[in-house]
C-alpha cells in the first residue's frame, strides 16, 4: 500500500468542514516536552499487553510451522500430539472448520486465512496449531506434530532479475509517474548517473511480538490483540470468523510498537479464535521471535535503477526511476519506492516505473516509511553520486533543486521547508568544515566520513471520531477507537484536551484501544496525531458548549438567564466573552449547580480529502539528516558517531515524545545501513537468520551522540493545530546519509543495503 | 522443550555419579549439568539438547577464585564471568581473560554464566540450533547444511568436511593463550587437562566438542603464574558494538626484551572450530623484532591453512587484520 492508497483507506466518515481555521493562541500544553502520561503505567509494570491477559480456563495455542517453502501437505500425523498430556485440540485444514476472506472493508494482510487448503507457499506457514492447558505442553504437542510434504519449486532469489513482460503488459512493470520525455532527455544529457541499488527484506521486530488472547462468551469475542489499528482489525476480523462486527470486540490498550507490522491482522489472530470457539475456553497465541522471521510480514526486498540526467551546473535533466520488489505468492504487495521520486527535486522529464517479483516468502506488509524509505535509499544515493561527479556539495546541489511546486500534481506545496532543514542540519552538523575529498578528514586515529540526505513523506489526516467527558468533578474523560503503539498518542490526546479546556494534564483519563468505542483512526502512515486530534478538539468544543448552554439554566449561576452565546471558557473557567476569564467560575461549579455529572461532546472530523481548499496542494513533511562515521582501515571497523536529524513535520505537539521518535528513527536507520537483512535459505526458502543473534540490530552502544531538530512550523492545511505525522519522515535520510559517509571515508560506495564488513575491506583508504 | 528430571548435587561425586549414567557427554547426552543455564536452557527450549536428567550443581562449593603457591590463579568452575572479569588479580596478571569475558554476551548473561559452563559452550551455527536442518554435530550422519549455506559466522580453521561450527567463546581464546590448565573430576577420580588438548576438532566425528566422558565434571581451570612484564590484550571484531559472537578476535600475550619478542602465545577467536591457537604465528613472532612488518607475517602464517566457505572468505583478511592490530596494541607501551 503506498501513501495516497493508505490516505484512501483510512478516510472514513463524511466529509467534516474543518474545525477552527485560526490558528490557537500559543500555549504552554501543547508543544511542551510533556512525559508520557502512561510512562509510570509502562515502567512499573502495571501496563497490560495482549499477551499479559490471563483469564480463568485459558488454554496456550503454539503453531506448527512448515519446513518447506513449496508445496503440499501429504500427510498430518497428530495421534502423538493428542495422547500428549494437557492436550487439548490440534486445529489443521482437516478440522479448523470455515475461515473466510474479506471483501467488505477493511484489509488483512495475508487474504489467505490460515489452513484454507494444504498448499504451502513459504517456508514457516502455520500447518497446524496444538492448543494445550499449558504453554510448556502446547509447544511439546506442536513439536510432536509429524507433517510430510510433497515439495514443490519454489524460489527466493535475492537477485530480482527475473524476466518480465514489457511496460504496461500484463505483469509488466506500471508507470507510477510520468512527465515529458526523460528517455531522450537521459540520452542526451551531457552528466549521466546510471545506477542501481537494492535494499534487503528487512523484518519487523517490536519488542512486543504479536499476540492474540481470544475469548468467545456466548457468541461473542472479546479479542486482546497488539494491533495498529483496532477498528480495522474489528472488521476485518468478522469477515474473517463470519460473524458480525458488534460481536467481535478488540482490545488493545498498550502495544510494544509495531514498526507497521501490526497496522493489519495476521492468521495467528483467527487460530486463536477459533480454538476458543471450539473449547469454548480463553486461548492465549504468542507468536515466538523465530516466527516473527516467516508470519507477521517484512519489509519486501527492493530492486530500484536509478537514471539521473543532469547539466554540468547541477541541473536535473531528467530523472528515472526503474524499480521491483518482492511479494509473496499469495498477495500482491506493491512496495512503493517511487513515494518521494516525482516532487522532491524539479526536473522536467521523468519516469517512476514499478513492478514485482513473486517469491516464496511471507507476504510483505508495511515497514515505516513503506516505500519511502528503500526508495529514497536508492534516489538520494544516486544524487549522492550526481555530486561527486559534478563536483559540487551535496547540501549544495539538492538546495540548488529544491522546488515550491510539486511537479508531478502541478500544484503549490502547503508548506515545505526542505531548504531550512538543509540550512539548519548544516549549521547544526559544522558541514562547512567537511573536506570533500576521500578519507581526509581525521579524529585521532581514525578516518571520519560526513554524509547527507533528506526525506520526505506525505502529510495527511483521515477522519476520527471521539468523545469528552467533562466532569462534575473538574476531570476530563477523552476517548475513541485509537490506539497507542508506543509513539505518545495518549499524551498528544491529553494535551490537546488540556489545551481546550484549561483541564490539567493529569487530571485527563485517555481510553484509547477498544474497538467498541467510537471510531478513531490507524496508527500508521504518519497520520495518527494528525488524524485524532482535530476529532478530540472538536468533541472538546461540543462538551464545552454543553456547560455553556447549562450555565444559563440553573438559577443559582452567575449566567442565569443570559444567552450561552455571549459566554466563553477560557483555562477552565466559564465567563463572558467581554469578560476576563477571573471574572467567571470553574465549569465543575456550573456542572454541579445544574445537576450534571459530565458534560459530554462528540467530535467527528474529516479527512484531509474533505477540506477542499487541501485539494489545491501537495502536502508533505520533509528532513535532512547528517551522518557522521568513523573509520578504523586498520581493521575495518566502521561505527555511526553523530547524527543531526533536521525536520519539518508540522507544528510539534509533544516535543519529548517526538524527539523520542526521531531519535529511533535514527537508530533503525543505523539498523537499515549497517545490519539488517533477512536471508532466504536459496536451498530450501527458509529465513534462515531467524533470531536476535544473527538478524543483528543496534544495540544501545551502537547508537551515536544524536541530535534532533524540529523547525515547528505549523502545515496551514493540517487543521487547527498544524500538526503532520512524523512516524515515517525520521527515517528515509539515515542510510542514504550513512553510505555517503561511508563512500566519504573508505572511498567504496555501497548500493546495497546494509553495509558490510566486507564491502569495506575492499578499502584503499590508509591512515 | 521437552520433560525432565531435576535433582541438585551436594556433593561433587553425587554430581558424578548421576552425569556417569548418561551415554555420552556429548551431542545427544540424556544427564546435564546445569550451572548458569545460559546456554543449556536455551538449546532445551528449542529441542537441540533433549537431556531427561538434569544435575543442578550450583551447591557444589566451585565458586573460589583462589591464588596458587606459585603465583598462577585458580578459577572455580561456578565463579560467574562477571566475578572473574572483575576479579582484581585477574585485572592485574591476566587483563586478556577480564577483556574477553567483558566483550561477550551481556552483563546479565554474565551474572548467570560460568567459568566452566562457557568452556563448554556450543556454537552458534545456525543450522546447529534448527531441527528443520541437517547437521552432523547435533546429529551424527544426517549431513552439514551450513557447507554451501548461511555460513558467513562459521570458521575457516580446523574444519572438516562433516562440519564448519566456530567455537563461539571469547574466554576460552582468551584462556587459550593463557596456556590454562583444566581440572576435571570423572567417575576414575581427578585428572588435568592443558586446554590445548581439551577441545577436538569436528574431523568425522563433531558431535564431540571435546574430550569429556560422561559424569566428567569440570571442577576449576588454573591459570599458569603470570610471567613477569607481560603484556596481554583481547581484540574483538563484530558487525556492531556490542552483545555479538566475534567475526575474528585475537588474544595475545607477550613478553619483549629490549624491541624483540621474547615469548608470545597467540590464539584466534570466530574463526576455529576450537578456540585457535596458533603456534605458527607464535614461531614467527618469537625473538623477531615487534614491527609492522613481523605482526603481518606472523597473521600471515597463522591463516595460512585458511578453508573458508561460501560466504566467509573475507574472513581471512579481518583475522589477520585483528591480529596485527592486537600485537600493535599489546607492544605500543612496552
Amino acid at each position: 500500500m503506498d501513501f495516497s492508497e493508505f490516505i484512501d483507506f483510512i478516510q472514513t466518515g463524511a466529509p467534516v468542514p474543518p474545525t477552527n481555521p485560526a490558528a490557537p493562541e500559543p500555549s504552554s500544553v501543547i508543544g511542551a516536552a510533556l512525559p508520557r502520561i502512561d510512562g509510570p503505567l509502562k515502567t512499573t509494570g502495571s501496563a497490560r499487553y495482549a499477551s499479559d491477559y490471563n483469564f480463568p480456563r485459558m488454554a496456550y495455542a503454539v503453531p506448527v510451522c512448515a519446513t518447506i517453502a513449496s508445496g503440499k501437505i501429504s500427510s498430518l500425523d497428530t495421534s502423538a500430539a493428542d495422547k500428549m498430556p494437557g492436550v487439548l485440540l490440534v486445529l489443521h485444514h482437516g478440522n479448523i472448520g470455515p475461515l473466510f476472506r474479506n471483501a467488505s472493508g477493511g484489509r488483512n494482510s495475508e487474504n489467505r486465512p490460515p489452513f484454507e487448503d494444504e498448499t504451502i507457499y513459504y517456508w514457516g506457514q502455520y500447518v497446524a496449531v496444538a492448543i494445550a492447558e499449558t504453554f510448556q505442553q502446547a509447544q511439546a504437542a506442536a513439536a510432536a506434530v509429524r507433517v510430510q510434504y510433497t515439495p514443490d519449486k519454489f524460489n527466493v532469489a535475492t537477485s530480482l532479475d527475473d524476466s518480465i513482460p514489457a511496460i504496461g503488459a500484463p505483469g509488466g512493470p506500471r508507470i507510477a509517474s510520468h512527465r515529458g520525455d526523460p528517455d531522450a532527455a537521459f540520452h542526451a544529457a551531457p552528466i549521466q548517473i546510471d545506477q542501481t541499488y537494492a535494499t534487503p527484506a528487512e523484518t519487523h521486530n517490536p519488542m512486543e511480538m504479536h499476540a492474540t488472547v481470544a475469548v468467545w462468551d456466548n457468541g461473542k469475542y472479546t479479542l486482546y490483540e497488539t494491533s495498529q489499528g483496532v477498528v480495522n482489525h474489528q472488521l476485518v476480523m468478522a469477515q474473517v470468523l463470519g460473524i458480525p462486527k458488534e460481536n467481535v470486540e478488540i482490545i488493545s490498550r498498550f502495544i510494544g510498537s509495531g514498526f507497521g507490522g501490526k497496522l493489519f491482522p495476521w492468521p495467528h489472530s483467527a487460530l486463536a479464535a477459533v480454538a476458543a470457539r471450539q473449547l469454548n475456553r480463553p486461548v492465549k497465541l504468542t507468536v515466538s521471535r523465530k516466527m516473527m522471521f516467516s508470519n507477521v510480514g517484512h519489509r519486501p526486498r527492493t530492486q530500484q535503477r536509478i537514471r539521473l540526467g543532469a547539466t554540468p551546473d547541477g541541473k536535473l535533466l531528467s530523472l528515472q526511476q526503474d524499480y521491483r520488489n518482492h511479494t509473496s505468492i499469495t498477495d500482491d504487495i506493491r512496495e512503493n519506492c517511487g513515494e518521494a521520486t516525482p516532487f522532491l527535486y524539479s526536473t522536467a522529464n521523468l519516469q517512476v516505473t514499478s513492478a514485482l517479483v513473486r517469491r516464496n516468502v511471507g507476504t510483505p506488509t508495511p515497514m515505516r516509511g513503506p516505500g519511502a524509505v528503500p526508495g529514497l535509499f536508492a534516489l538520494e544515493s544516486a544524487i549522492d553520486e550526481l555530486a561527486i561527479k559534478l563536483k559540487k556539495d551535496p547540501v549544495q546541489l539538492r538546495l540548488d533543486l529544491d522546488t515550491l511546486i510539486d511537479e508531478e500534481k502541478n500544484k503549490p506545496f502547503s508548506s515545505r521547508h526542505l531548504k531550512e532543514c538543509l540550512l539548519v542540519g548544516s549549521e547544526k552538523f559544522g558541514w562547512a568544515k567537511r573536506n570533500p575529498e576521500i578519507g581526509s578528514m581525521r579524529k585521532g586515529d581514525l578516518i571520519l566520513g560526513w554524509g547527507v540526505a533528506v526525506a520526505s513523506w506525505g502529510a495527511g489526516r483521515g477522519g476520527s471520531e471521539a468523545s469528552v467527558l467533562l466532569r462534575a468533578d473538574g476531570s476530563a474523560r477523552v476517548s475513541s477507537a485509537s490506539q497507542d503503539i508506543g509513539t505518545g498518542t495518549y499524551t498528544v490526546v491529553a494535551q490537546i484536551l488540556s489545551d481546550k479546556t484549561g483541564i490539567p494534564v493529569n487530571r485527563i483519563n485517555v481510553v484509547l484501544g477498544d474497538s467498541s468505542l467510537v471510531a478513531g483512526p490507524m496508527s500508521g502512515g504518519s497520520t495518527a496525531t494528525a488524524s485524532i486530534i482535530p476529532s478530540v478538539a472538536a468533541a472538546a468544543n461540543a462538551a464545552i458548549k454543553v456547560v455553556l448552554a447549562s450555565a444559563v439554566r440553573p438559577a443559582a449561576s452567575p449566567f442565569f438567564g443570559q444567552d450561552p452565546d455571549t459566554l466563553t471558557m477560557t483555562a477552565g473557567r466559564v465567563h463572558r466573552k467581554d469578560q476576563t476569564p477571573d471574572s467567571g467560575i470553574p465549569f465543575q461549579d456550573i456542572l454541579r449547580m445544574a445537576n450534571l455529572a459530565s458534560a459530554n461532546g462528540d467530535g467527528k472530523t474529516g479527512g484531509h480529502g474533505s477540506d477542499t481548499k487541501a485539494l489545491d496542494y501537495s502536502m508533505h513533511s520533509f528532513g535532512a539528516q547528517f551522518v557522521e562515521v568513523e573509520w578504523d582501515p586498520g581493521i575495518a571497523k566502521l561505527r555511526v558517531s553523530r547524527v543531526v536529524s533536521v525536520v519539518d513535520g508540522g507544528r510539534i505537539i509533544n516535543k519529548r515524545t517526538a524527539t523520542n521518535q526521531m531519535a529511533g528513527a535514527v537508530v533503525m536507520g543505523i539498523g537499515m545501513g549497517l545490519l539488517e537483512q533477512t536471508i532466504y535459505d536459496p536451498r530450501n526458502g527458509h529465513p534462515i537468520n531467524d533470531n536476535f543473534a544473527d538478524y543483528v540490530v543496534p544495540t544501545a552502544a551502537d547508537s551515536p551522540d544524536i541530535d534532533v531538530h524540529f523547525l515547528d512550523i505549523p502545515d496551514p492545511l493540517m487543521g487547527e493545530y498544524g500538526a503532520r505525522g512524523i512516524g515515517e519522515i525520521g527515517l528515509a535520510g539515515i542510510a542514504p546519509a550513512i553510505t555517503a559517509a561511508v563512500y566519504h571515508a573508505t572511498g567504496v560506495r555501497v548500493r546495497e543495503l546494509p553495509v558490510r564488513i566486507e564491502d569495506l575491506l575492499t578499502s584503499k583508504v590508509q591512515i | 522443550m521437552d520433560a525432565f528430571n531435576f535433582t541438585r548435587a551436594t556433593t561433587l561425586d553425587q554430581a558424578v555419579q548421576s552425569a556417569a549414567q548418561s551415554p555420552t557427554a556429548h551431542s545427544g547426552a540424556t544427564v546435564r549439568f546445569v550451572a548458569g543455564g545460559t546456554n543449556l536452557i536455551d538449546m532445551m527450549k528449542i529441542y537441540v539438547e533433549r537431556p531427561s536428567q538434569l544435575v543442578d550443581i550450583n551447591d557444589l562449593p566451585l565458586d573460589k577464585i583462589t591464588p596458587t603457591p606459585n603465583g598462577g590463579l585458580v578459577l572455580g568452575a561456578l565463579a560467574r564471568n562477571s566475578d572473574v572479569a572483575n576479579h582484581p588479580t585477574v585485572l592485574r596478571d591476566y587483563p586478556v581473560l577480564s577483556q574477553a569475558l567483558l566483550s561477550g554476551a551481556s552483563p546479565q548473561l554474565r551474572n548467570m554464566a560460568t567459568t566452566g559452563g562457557n568452556l563448554l559452550q556450543r556454537t552458534r551455527c545456525v543450522y546447529f540450533r534448527d531441527t528443520a536442518h541437517a547437521c552432523n554435530k547435533r546429529e551424527p550422519g544426517t549431513g552439514c547444511s551450513a557447507i554451501g549455506g548461511h555460513n558467513r559466522m562459521l570458521a575457516i580453521l580446523g574444519t572438516s568436511p562433516d562440519c564448519i561450527a566456530t567455537n563461539p567463546s571469547d574466554q576460552n581464546v582468551a584462556l587459550t593463550a593463557l596456556e590454562a590448565t583444566i581440572q576435571i573430576q570423572g567417575p576414575k577420580g581427578q585428572r588435568s587437562v592443558p586446554i590445548h588438548d581439551f577441545y577436538l576438532l569436528p574431523g568425522t566425528t563433531p558431535n564431540r566438542d571435546t574430550i569429556l566422558e560422561p559424569g566428567d565434571l569440570i571442577t576449576s581451570v588454573t591459570l599458569p603464574p603470570p610471567t613477569p612484564g607481560s603484556k596481554s590484550l583481547y581484540l574483538k571484531l563484530r558487525d556492531r558494538a556490542a552483545y555479538e559472537f566475534a567475526l575474528a578476535s585475537a588474544a595475545v600475550v607477550l613478553t619483549l626484551d629490549h624491541g624483540k619478542i621474547h615469548t608470545a602465545r597467540v590464539a584466534l577467536g570466530g574463526v576455529g572450530t576450537k578456540p585457535w591457537r596458533s603456534l605458527e604465528a607464535e614461531h614467527i613472532l618469537q625473538g623477531r623484532s615487534a614491527d609492522p612488518a613481523t605482526f603481518r607475517l606472523a597473521a600471515e602464517a597463522a591463516l595460512k591453512n585458511a578453508h573458508p566457505q561460501s560466504e566467509n572468505a573475507f574472513k581471512v583478511e579481518l583475522s589477520k587484520r585483528c591480529l596485527v592490530r592486537a600485537l600493535t596494541t599489546a607492544t605500543r607501551n612496552a
